[in-house]
């Protein structure tokens, strides 16, 4: 996409699908969302995605305010609803594209029913989960991604609590798509992502991203850099790898990849097949309920 | 306009309220519901779910109630009338999200069957006891309309004029219906297409830099748009300024806050529908609602046998209360009587109104069942005898309380 020039200012390359009177953003120095939101606004236009036509939906924390600064039509919505959001979106106006751009707390937590049911009914959309380990908008709290011994400022002694592993429940949880990857891995990044903007069906992408503010500090990890050289050193790419083996623990190694790539009819799909079926199949399907003898 | 005649299924039915809302939705053009099935409300989803792919309304079971009012969110803004159908523990699950919509504006329908709490209560029995949480139920200050319907055929009739609301102030609209009506089943009515006015969502037509999702026409409220049009719409549950960006201002937060409680307030004259029979130089008024209003018919009955005059005033809206009308009679009545199925919620309302003008008198009831008539009676001509002022909400003892608590719950020494 051409930009024009309007000065002499330097322009954001991605600057047509960014809201730029809202910069400076409100992301800490070293944060990787702001990688995530560059790298995604990338595979937007390789995707060829109709800005027009896509809607950005996303809950609350950090990583929810992405909504307010890519200039799609833009939700940032209750806290771990974005997911049953945007199938409002979806369902109601099937043409939309409809992307959840959100958190780890946001999405697996509080959000936690909804997106193991979207991935269960297969709802077109792309879930786009940033996993920093730890509830950071709040100040540094557990999380359900948080590996465990790692300390946060309700877990000073240690995490006890295992963490999720975000593609293994969406893997078994139905989902076409599923891939990880972390804040370093920008173009493989925005390959994924701009597979799964054309893929049919709930897709998932988790981009483990560096929380310098918190994660780290509260860890003792040093700054977003060496958190970089974390992933850089410690990170194993192993595309199709089997969803149960990603767990992440405390400073352990890595897995990334696509792990999932996979058909299966999306509820739209499924929906209007059905409907065609019992418009052709069934009569009297205005009489009231209950009068047609089929309860 | 008119309503789409594919919509409406004209005809005479015998059905539930229920039913008859969920007929009544459709009718008024709603094309997305998103529930969660709850007793004593799943019967009007199941309508909707039966009824719905004929007129292309599209309908979604969601995995809870939470998810269920946040795609009715969602939908709205893709354009479309929507509803939700709850009750109960469901309605409490929703009202943050009820909070949400009132931030963003959203027009949309909410049907509570009230059923008997707190908790999971008495789910299969009545209730009126979510009043004051339909009106202050989610954090912050909004407001909201809710309508009280009494029998089926204005389940249907009222679910149309909730949609309608809806759209006109850009607003939450909640049915505050209970199991009795929900499940009572009645001649309804439901008229041909074109005698059934609809209001079309006041959608921008205007150039899409120019639109700002929350700047108000004159009457307070903003135009309605649609994701999918090109306006790069920008949407938060924050405080937000008339584009829709996030502001911390106490200015913005005032201008914003004193807006959304403005819009329903400054224009609750068109909004109010009050139904009044004999109030005029009546020594005792029955202001009653939903199911209430339909016992308290019999209760009025014999009290005027016993040559009382009572009038009757039946919120049809409950929010916004008619204070000014209240207030009014209460310079002509001695009394209000207010019978409700809850241990007193909207009755504080019309104490409020009267400035201390008239006395008060509550007729309480747990819920799981209805007043008994004569105890409304009763209370009328406790009401119209009593000469003296009452100090604040005078509680009456039913027949029920006596013999369950003879005489009323005491505090050990």
């Amino acid at each position: 996409m051409a930009v024009e020039r309007i000065d002499d200012r330097e322009i954001h390359p991605m600057e047509n699908l960014l809201r730029m009177d809202r910069m400076p953003h409100i992301w800490c120095p070293t944060c990787g969302i702001g990688i995530a939101v560059t790298a995604f606004t990338a595979a937007l236009e390789k995707a060829k995605i109709d800005p027009n036509m896509a809607a950005i939906v996303s809950g609350i924390g950090c990583t929810g305010r992405v909504a307010g600064y890519v200039k799609l039509d833009s939700f940032h919505t209750t806290h771990g609803r974005p997911i049953a959001f945007a199938t409002g979106i979806k369902v109601a106006n099937p043409k939309m594209k409809v992307i959840v751009f959100s958190g780890d707390g946001d999405l697996m937590a509080i959000g936690g029913n909804h997106f193991i049911h979207a991935a269960r009914r297969n709802i077109d959309m792309l879930v786009v989960c940033v996993n920093n380990f730890i509830y950071a908008m709040t100040g540094g709290q557990v999380a359900p991604t948080t590996p465990l011994a790692a300390y946060a400022t309700t877990s000073p002694y240690g995490c006890v609590e295992p963490p999720f592993n975000i593609p293994y429940i969406a893997d078994s949880s139905g989902a076409v798509y599923v891939a990880r990857y972390t804040a370093l891995h920008v173009r493989r990044l925005t390959n994924a992502l701009t597979e799964a903007l054309n893929k049919k069906g709930f897709s998932v992408v988790e981009v483990i991203s560096p929380c310098g503010m918190y994660y780290s500090r509260i860890n003792r990890l040093g700054d977003g850099l060496d958190m970089m050289k974390f992933y850089h050193d410690n990170v194993e790419i192993r595309h199709g790898e089997d969803t149960k083996n990603l767990d992440i623990g405390f400073q352990t190694k890595i897995i990334c990849g696509k792990f999932v790539d996979r058909e299966r009819p999306s509820y739209m799909e499924r929906y209007n097949q059905w409907l065609s079926e019992v418009k052709s199949t069934r009569k009297n399907l205005d009489a009231p309920k209950g009068a047609e003898g089929e309860g | 306009m008119k309503a789409n005649p594919k919509d409406v299924l004209t005809g005479v039915y015998y059905i539930d309220g229920d039913v008859a809302s969920g007929y009544g939705a459709l009718a008024a053009g709603c094309k997305f519901v998103a529930g969660y099935p709850i007793t004593p409300s799943t019967e009007a989803f199941e309508a909707v779910c039966h009824r719905g792919p004929q007129v292309g309304a599209v309908f979604i079971q969601m995995e809870d109630e939470l998810g269920s009012i946040s795609a009715v969110m969602g939908a709205a803004w893709a354009g479309v009338k929507t509803m939700t159908i709850t009750s109960g523990p469901g309605y409490s699950l929703m009202q943050e999200t009820i909070g949400f919509g009132a931030m963003l504006e959203i027009p949309f329908v909410l049907l509570n069957i009230q059923r008997g709490g707190p908790s999971t209560g008495v789910p299969t029995k009545t209730g009126q006891a979510d009043m004051m949480q339909s009106r202050w139920g989610a954090h912050g200050d909004y407001e909201v309309i809710a309508i009280s319907p009494d029998s089926p055929q204005e389940m249907f009739d009222y679910t149309i004029k909730a949609f309608n609301l809806a759209e006109r102030y850009r607003c939450p609209v909640m049915i505050m219906s209970d199991e009795c009506v929900g499940h009572m089943t009645e001649k309804v009515v439901i008229p041909e297409a074109d005698k059934i006015e609809i209001e079309a969502r006041r959608m921008y037509n205007g150039p899409a830099s120019e639109y700002m999702p929350f700047k108000p026409d004159p009457d307070l409220v903003p135009k309605m748009a649609r994701a999918g049009a090109g306006l790069n719409l920008y949407i938060t549950g924050l405080v937000h300024d008339e584009k829709g960006h996030p502001v911390k201002s106490a200015n913005y937060k005032s201008a914003h806050v004193r807006r959304l409680v403005d819009k329903i307030r400054l224009n609750k004259d068109k909004i109010i529908e009050l139904k009044e029979d004999g109030t005029d130089g009546a020594d005792v008024i029955v202001v009653s609602y939903g199911i209430s209003s339909r016992v308290a018919v019999k209760g009025v009955e014999i009290a005027r046998q016993k040559g009382i005059k009572v009038g009757t005033l039946r919120l049809v809206t409950v929010w916004p209360f008619p204070d000014e009308r209240i207030a009014e009679l209460a310079q002509t009545t001695k009394a209000f009587v207010v019978p409700e199925i809850n241990y007193g919620q909207v009755v504080f309302d019309v104490a409020r109104c009267t400035h201390g003008k008239a006395n008060v008198v509550l007729v309480p009831h747990g819920g799981a069942g209805v007043h008994n008539p004569s105890d409304v009676a009763d209370a009328i001509e406790f009401a119209a005898k009593h000469e003296s002022p009452l100090e604040g909400v005078h509680e009456f003892k039913t027949r029920l309380e006596k013999s369950v608590f003879e005489g009323g719950l005491k505090l050990k020494e």
